[in-house]
């Protein structure tokens, strides 16, 4: 399950920020009529219609494989969190729909109607998004319903469905995917611009990138300290083990990097800012902030992999923060698409980032929320299907996994390749 | 009552996957059989009936288990458990068939890839809907038995049964039957291709009665249950209007009457998938599992109530708006 969910991650990030690239770009067609612009929405939805296939049926293994691999957890949780997995598959039908019709739709709708078309498969991409990762959150900070001799009673769906830990997943989540999308395809058209300085093409592309990566990198940076505030107070084993921090103290300190290890609960090799983590987890750079010693020893989760992986995700998120703030200002003073040579190399090496983080994001959230499955409510050991020989059908997803992530890639790669070829001549043949 | 509208909407998305989605698999085992010196044109014509769909077409199933999963709960985790390994055969036949669909369209490089893509998408589309068929069929047989909430039959119960597999072949022969009748209407452009697809669909048409009468006889000894309802009053009712639209799609098609054909056959898929559902009521698991002892608490079953009719609000629409630019003006 965690496999076939790092596999969707990345079509689901796709999938909500791609469609927004094809339709700002299909909107500046509209409005300067410059056919670079038409050709770039047609690439970018040929992109999208090859993920969204894609993100089709991964997610589609992903609704069974919830009842194959956590039957246990599927009964318990199928009446309290289905709700957000219904209106996801509304959504989800919504954006098939609309993506066929602007897919195919290119001479048979009225441009305006067509460019609404994309509208509504980025709209509806995001409020996919937003459902599942609300039933996602429910597992952190479960609501809506109580235990009564060990029988769950009072269920309320709504109450499931917003529960306090909804709202800093779901900002988080979606920005996320703003930016990891908005990173890779500038760092692929960044490459092609580092290539042929001139291509209208690319640097049209890049642009339209870059903006987005502006506009989002900076609040996906602001979203993540509110997560990481309500993660205080929501989980705060999980913040603990994202920062190991083993003693509850007063003035922590922020530790990067280093080897956590639990058996001394020290983390050698860290990089310490005295007072940081206090700092950032409430703001007062006094503030008492829980440690693991107040959980009992089997209550903890992996804190080494935890650590890193929240590491990981924030140090590529300054990463692409820096870099975003550069692009601005390298706009502004030239009042124009910034090109210098090594401002290019660096967006194409910062390319992979957002997805990096993304994954690690995940991984912060999941394995951080062991060895619970719904959190305080359910351990994953209880959860788990009785079918034995698991590693069979694991075997064979990896290597289904594997291959098609390969072809993606190959197909992706050459749709992006075509467009070295200057635009009218793509345009003829395209037709 | 709540479990009555819940399963209802759930067996109705169940009809619409069967003659939308089903179809498309459908058509893919066609585009594997197509022979003669017309086979590309028939690829080209089923190409482009299947491509601006299915992926819409196929999130009638998703519906299918997010309504089972939230309405039903322990069905639903009791069905993944019990045929554990006949889902996860099926999923693995879905994301074939829709990754070789896709990559077949924008893996243009040389004919040799292409044909690849082809064979892989023909075959997954024969072995996806036999699996499903199959484990359809094995929920009727009574061999799954769950005891106080807890699997009380192994991995193998069931889906292994002559009446299971006979279902599979049945819903083989039916969705390719459904996938020509649609495409006669497609290719209307090319009267060439449009005769070949008509023989199909009689050919396959015809096949189904033989089938179901197999599907009949292992029933006796393989679904006892669904024999038994089978036989009932209104059982011959059922049946002999069943038949009659076979006839008459046949007929229709025959006589070249294809936008006609295409409705009746509908109208029969809808019947068959009818007879069984009223056969085996209010079961979802034979005999242990009914939709009124796996339902969800009734506030859940209220919103999900809510939001199915308010999704079919956008959703219709919607979909009427992708058909009618698609399927209906060519341009
Ligand atoms: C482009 C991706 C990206 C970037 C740059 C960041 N994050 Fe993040 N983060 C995610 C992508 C992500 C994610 C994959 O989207 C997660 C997983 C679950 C979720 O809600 O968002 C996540 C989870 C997540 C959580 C756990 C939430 C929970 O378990 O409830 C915290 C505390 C943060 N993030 C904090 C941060 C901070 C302080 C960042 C900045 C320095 C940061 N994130 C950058
Ligand atoms: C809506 C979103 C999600 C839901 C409902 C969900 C649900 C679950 C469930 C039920 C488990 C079982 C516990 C277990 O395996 O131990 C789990 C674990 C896990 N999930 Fe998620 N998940 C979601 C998103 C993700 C994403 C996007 C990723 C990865 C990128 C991910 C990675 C993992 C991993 C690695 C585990 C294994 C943890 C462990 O076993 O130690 N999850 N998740
Ligand atoms: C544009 C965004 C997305 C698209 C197009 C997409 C696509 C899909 C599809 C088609 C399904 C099966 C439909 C369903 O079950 O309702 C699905 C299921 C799922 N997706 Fe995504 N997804 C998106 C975003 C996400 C995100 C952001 C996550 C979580 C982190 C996620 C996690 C899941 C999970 C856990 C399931 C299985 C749950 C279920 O049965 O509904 N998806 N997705």
């Amino acid at each position: 399950m965690g496999m076939s969910l790092a596999f969707h991650i990345v079509f689901a990030a796709l999938g909500i920020g791609l469609p927004v690239l094809m339709a700002i770009s299909e909107g500046l067609y509209l409005r300067t009529r410059r056919p670079v612009f038409l050709e770039l929405s047609k690439r970018w939805s040929h992109g999208a219609a090859i993920l969204f296939a894609v993100g089709a049926v991964s997610g589609t293994v992903l609704a069974f494989e919830l009842g194959l691999l956590w039957p246990g957890f599927m009964e318990k949780a199928g009446a309290i969190i289905g709700m957000p997995f219904s209106l996801e598959g509304f959504a989800f039908f919504t954006e098939a729909i609309f993506l066929g019709l602007y897919l195919a739709g290119w001479n048979r709708l009225p441009p305006f109607v067509h460019w609404l078309c994309g509208v509504v498969v980025a709209v509806s991409g995001a409020l996919s998004g937003i459902f599942v990762v609300t039933a996602n959150s429910w597992m952190n900070s479960p609501s809506g319903f109580k235990i009564i001799d060990g029988r769950i009673t009072d269920i309320d769906p709504i109450a499931a469905m917003l529960n306090p830990a909804a709202s800093h997943e779901v900002l988080h989540m979606l920005l996320a995917g703003y930016v990891a999308t908005a990173f890779a395809v500038a760092g692929i058209h960044a490459f092609f611009v580092l290539r042929d300085r001139r291509n209208d093409f690319h640097r049209s592309a890049l642009g339209i990138a870059l903006a987005l990566a502006c506009i989002c990198t900076p609040l996906l940076i602001i979203s993540g300290d509110f997560s990481a505030r309500s993660v205080a107070k929501l989980q705060p084993a999980k913040l603990a083990a994202m920062e190991a921090n083993y003693r509850t103290q007063t003035g922590a300190p922020l530790q990067l990097g280093g080897i956590p290890d639990d058996e001394s609960r020290t983390n050698p090799y860290a990089l310490t800012i005295p007072r940081g983590l206090s700092l950032l987890s409430t703001h007062d750079p006094n503030a008492r902030v829980i440690g693991l010693e107040e959980f009992p020893r089997n209550d903890w989760p992996n804190v080494r992999l935890v650590h890193w992986a929240f590491d990981l995700m924030a140090g590529s998120g300054t990463a692409m923060l820096v870099l975003s703030l550069t692009v601005c200002w390298l706009a502004w003073k030239h009042r124009g698409l910034p090109d210098g040579k090594w401002l290019l190399r660096a967006l194409v090496a910062a390319g992979p980032l957002g997805f990096l983080a993304i994954e690690a994001g995940w991984m912060v959230t999941e394995l951080g929320r062991q060895p619970w499955i719904i959190y305080g409510v359910m351990r994953t050991q209880e959860a788990v299907t009785p079918m034995r020989k698991i590693a069979v059908p694991f075997a064979i997803f990896t290597v289904l996994y594997v291959f098609i992530s390969v072809v993606v890639f190959y197909l992706l790669r050459r749709q992006f390749m075509k467009s070295d070829k200057p635009v009218p001549e793509l345009l003829a043949t395209d037709a | 009552m709540l479990e009555l509208i819940v399963a209802g909407f759930m067996f109705v998305a169940l009809i619409f996957y069967a003659v939308t989605g089903g179809a498309d698999f459908g058509g893919g085992m066609w585009d594997l059989l197509a022979t003669g010196a017309r086979a590309d044109a028939q690829k080209n014509a089923i190409d482009k009936a299947i491509a601006p769909i299915w992926e819409a077409d196929h999130v009638w199933l998703i519906l299918v288990v997010v309504i089972l999963f939230t309405g039903f709960p322990p069905a639903f985790a009791a069905m993944m458990t019990a045929l554990n390994i006949p889902f996860t055969l099926m999923i693995i036949g879905i994301v074939l068939r829709g990754s070789a669909f896709t990559f077949r369209k924008y893996d243009i490089k040389s004919q040799e890839v292409h044909r690849r893509w082809s064979t892989l998408f023909g075959a997954a589309s024969f072995f996806t809907p036999f699996i499903q068929g199959l484990t359809l069929g094995a929920l009727s047989t009574g061999e799954i038995r769950v005891v106080d909430g807890k699997l009380a039959t192994g991995f193998f119960a069931g889906w292994l049964t002559p009446f299971a597999l006979a279902c599979g072949l049945f819903a083989l022969a039916l969705f390719a039957f459904l996938a020509a009748t649609y495409l006669t209407v497609d290719s209307s452009a090319e009267p060439d291709v449009q005769n070949d697809f008509r023989l199909r669909a009689l050919w396959s048409g015809s096949a189904l009665a033989p089938i179901a009468f197999v599907v009949f006889i292992t029933s006796k000894d393989g679904a006892p249950a669904m024999y038994h309802g089978l036989t009932q009053w209104w059982a011959p009712l059922l049946v002999g209007a069943t038949l009659c639209f076979a006839i008459a799609a046949l007929t229709c098609l025959w006589l070249r009457r294809f936008v006609i054909a295409r409705a009746v056959a509908i109208a029969e898929v809808t019947l068959i998938l009818g007879g069984w559902s009223l056969s085996q009521y209010p079961n979802l698991i034979t005999p242990d599992i009914t939709i009124f002892n796996a339902a969800a608490p009734a506030i859940t079953l209220r919103l999900l109530t809510y939001a199915l009719f308010a999704g079919a609000v956008v959703l219709f629409p919607s979909l009427f708006f992708l058909f009618r630019i698609f399927k209906g003006q060519k341009s």
